[in-house]
């Protein structure tokens, strides 16, 4: 229960919608959203599809909690091979879409072929089709959502799409909704454009009322709302700061990677933090913040409400950007800022606007100017080439490359193909901070040790969202480890990595974790589900789903040598701060992970691992 | 004594967790669809408003309706639907000049708030305060305090 029990089944070659039941079982092995999606994922598609063919496919999935009263239930996820990585691809995304999924009816969407020409989905409860995408093909998001609510003449209509970014080939283009909430990374939003779908436009008037037992699930949910209030983050920081929160506390401890990870510490990090957003700006004495915000059902509301300053270069006589929207998390802060040098809080939200209104992951993309800039700095571009003096702090560069990029004009067509092409195409593949071809987020595993290693491993490339060890080595969630060493890691890796398989699976966000664990999460699952869900059966659910998803990779052509690091992290020691003379000990940490594992020394889960799983 | 619902838009964070408490309340689902209080997104101002009925003391839609299936319940001082009686006519959705009460198409009545019999479902699921049941006769109270404590300062200033 709580599952709706349906899959909408698109075929964009044949133009078709079809109904199809939930496979039951499937979902009490693998609860909802990326592990469901993922088992119907791994089962349909070859790993050996080329991301872009019609042969992948691509699917928008809700969890059982999704469009519940459970705190942050309201999370979809956008699951297909990815296009920036070529490994499986798991993208999350708030808002208010994928709870209006639920309220439709239905789980899951799986998308099969490529459409001759544009079309957007339209679902009105049980009703679904097709339709001719051509008044908003080349649009932006921003153009898209009105656009479709006033063709159909209902505002209350939610809306999943692409900006140009996913339009043009932009290789970590972003799926938006609610203009500027994304599922961001891995360019699930490149797979969404290759396709000829432009967007997913859904109203539920059905709701979610078949919770198992709703007394004690009104219960579990209110305890477990209590907990999220009486935490420090969860119930203080996050609503004041957001995630911005981070800002001065990483690069204090010397673990803001700064300049395409030449250095581990900012100057310019307080001109781009939290702290700042609540200043009073000197020119016109108004904060760069006007609120936060919450998704749906979150009772945490971290999300950044900016208005950018009207005479700001990067607006001016632009008043499509002087309303308020979607401002800085840490992670775009980090990548649009440090990652290039730029100390500018209002030409980073300026390309932030951008990001969303196009929809293009802000980390990839600032990640990809850094390594522009170094390549600058270096002399192997120049400005003849770029169109720009790109120097390292430069506003105007990160301002211009961010208009180009996701238009896929100029030297913007080169940046998005992301860090990893861009660098091997100059001579420098070794300048692209990535792993398996998605750039680093924001936190330099030479000043925090276990990060490394969740990179590293991270199943969708270099993630912060997969093994958020920083909790513990940062934050002392829920236990203090010490960032500086590597002993420990590999366990401390492997829990988180399984425990958050589970959060994105069951429709709740997974910040929720700065104050939830497993056991404030599994009665709400139990209550709304079934009593299966045991901590014992949540633990072993967390832990398959990672080793499909490291299975589909495997299949795919990754091996443990790519479960690496760029040599910048374990041979150029940090050069100031706490983990001055420090590089990643990554070698000291993997092998002790693949055996925690219980894969063998080439990284692939062993016969008695798989068994054990249920693999 | 009577309380009324009262609204701080300063305080919503757009989480509809009142939408949601509101229809299962009425509904016995989660669904926002056929809840009674709306929260409304004034993006460009990065504002969200939550709105439902203030219970007016002349009710247009009790006036209004023709075989007098909206009734005053004297305890909370809601206007009150009486699905029994009403026929779905919809000219109470005419007659109330704020749009808070509406039409239901799965059971062909209208809904609008009725206060939960006295203990409003959406201001317990509330998270931040935005929605608060406070004494009817003083729900300027709040506002009141501010305003004294900034007249205090500049006296002492």
């Amino acid at each position: 229960m709580a599952w709706a029990g349906k899959v909408l089944r698109v075929n964009l070659t044949a133009g078709t919608c079809a109904s199809e039941p939930l496979n039951m079982q499937w979902a009490r092995d693998y609860i909802g959203q990326r592990g469901l999606a993922t088992k119907y994922f791994v089962e349909e598609v070859d790993a050996k599809v080329d991301p872009l063919s019609p042969d992948n496919k691509i699917i928008w999935a809700t969890g059982p909690l999704t469009g519940t009263m459970a705190s942050t239930g309201g999370r979809y996820s956008v699951i297909t091979k990815g296009a920036l990585t070529g490994a499986i691809a798991c993208s999350n995304s708030g808002g208010y879409w994928g709870a209006e999924l639920k309220m439709a009816g239905w789980d899951m969407i799986i998308f099969e072929g490529k459409s001759a020409k544009p079309v957007y989905l339209v679902i009105e409860n049980d009703k679904a089709e097709l339709l001719d995408a051509a008044f908003i093909w080349g649009k932006s998001v921003w153009e898209t959502e009105p656009a479709i609510k006033a063709k159909h003449q209902e505002p209350q209509m939610r809306v999943s799409s692409i900006g140009r970014a996913g339009e043009t080939g932009c290789l970590y283009a972003a799926v938006v909704n609610d203009l500027h909430r994304a599922a961001g990374r891995s360019g699930v939003g490149t797979v969404m454009g290759s396709k000829n779908l432009k967007a997913i436009a859904v109203r539920g008037t059905k709701g979610v009322g078949n919770i198992r037992d709703f007394k004690a699930f009104m219960a579990a949910t209110t305890a477990a709302k209590k907990v999220l209030h009486d935490n420090a983050v969860t119930g203080q920081g996050l609503p004041m700061y957001g995630t911005q929160v981070l800002m001065n506390v990483i690069n204090t401890m010397g673990a803001l990677p700064t300049r395409n990870h030449r250095d581990v510490q900012f100057d310019g990090a307080k001109d781009i933090s939290a702290e700042a957003m609540h200043e009073p700006r000197k020119t016109d004495g108004k904060k760069n913040l006007v609120t936060n915000q919450a998704c749906f059902g979150c009772t945490i509301a971290c999300g950044r409400i900016s208005k950018i300053d009207e005479t700001h270069f990067t607006v001016q006589n632009r008043p499509q950007y002087w309303g308020a929207s979607g401002g800085l998390e840490y992670e775009a802060a980090w990548a649009l800022g440090a990652a290039n040098g730029v100390n500018d809080l209002e030409a980073l939200t300026f390309a932030n606007f951008i990001c969303n209104e196009h929809g293009m992951d802000p980390i990839s993309f600032g990640a990809t100017v850094g390594a522009v800039m170094e390549l600058y700095d270096m002399g192997v571009l120049t400005k003849e080439q770029l169109g720009i003096d790109a120097r390292y702090g430069s506003a105007e560069a990160l301002a211009y490359f961010a208009e180009l990029t996701c238009k896929g004009e100029g030297f913007g067509k080169e940046i998005a193909q992301g860090s990893k092409r861009l660098t091997a195409k100059y001579g420098h593949p070794d300048l692209s901070m990535s792993v398996k071809g998605q750039e680093f987020p924001a936190y330099d595993s030479r000043g925090i040790q276990g990060m490394g290693l969740a990179y590293a491993t991270s199943n969708r490339g270099a993630c912060h969202l997969r093994g958020y060890t920083v909790a513990s080595e940062v934050l002392g969630i829920p236990v203090k480890t010490d960032p500086l060493v590597t002993e420990g890691k590999a366990g401390l890796v492997k829990a988180f990595q399984d425990a958050t398989a589970v959060f994105d699976s069951a429709g709740v966000c997974v910040f929720t974790t700065f104050a939830w664990t497993l056991a404030d999460l599994q009665p709400q699952l139990a209550a709304a589900c079934s009593d299966e869900f045991t901590m014992d059966e949540l633990g072993k659910i967390g832990e398959r789903v990672w080793n499909m998803e490291r299975e589909f990779n495997n299949r795919a052509g990754f091996t443990h040598k790519d479960d690496n690091l760029p040599k910048r992290l374990t041979t150029e020691p940090a050069k100031t701060g706490p983990a001055k003379g420090l590089v990643n000990g990554l070698d000291k940490m993997l092998p002790e992970y693949y055996q925690l594992r219980g894969w063998d020394p080439q990284g692939r889960p062993t016969k008695e691992t798989k068994a054990r799983l249920g693999l | 004594m009577q309380k009324s619902l009262h609204i701080n838009p300063d305080k919503c964070t757009g989480c509809l967790q009142c939408e949601m408490a509101c229809s299962y309340e009425h509904h016995g689902s989660f669904n926002p669809s056929k809840s009674r209080i709306k929260v409304f997104d004034f993006h460009d101002a990065g504002r969200k408003v939550p709105y439902t009925c203030t219970q007016c003391a002349e009710a247009w839609c009790l006036q209004a309706c023709p075989v007098d299936a909206i009734k005053l319940d004297l305890v909370t001082g809601a206007k009150v639907v009486m699905e029994t009686v009403c026929v779905g006519c919809k000219v109470c959705t005419i007659a109330c000049p704020f749009g808070t009460v509406n039409y239901v198409q799965d059971t062909g009545k209208v809904q609008k708030c009725d206060l939960c019999g006295g203990d409003p479902a959406c201001a317990t699921a509330c998270p931040t305060g935005a929605i608060t049941y406070i004494d009817a006769d003083w729900t300027g109270l709040e506002r009141m305090q501010q305003w004294a404590g900034k007249l205090d300062n500049q006296a002492s200033a």
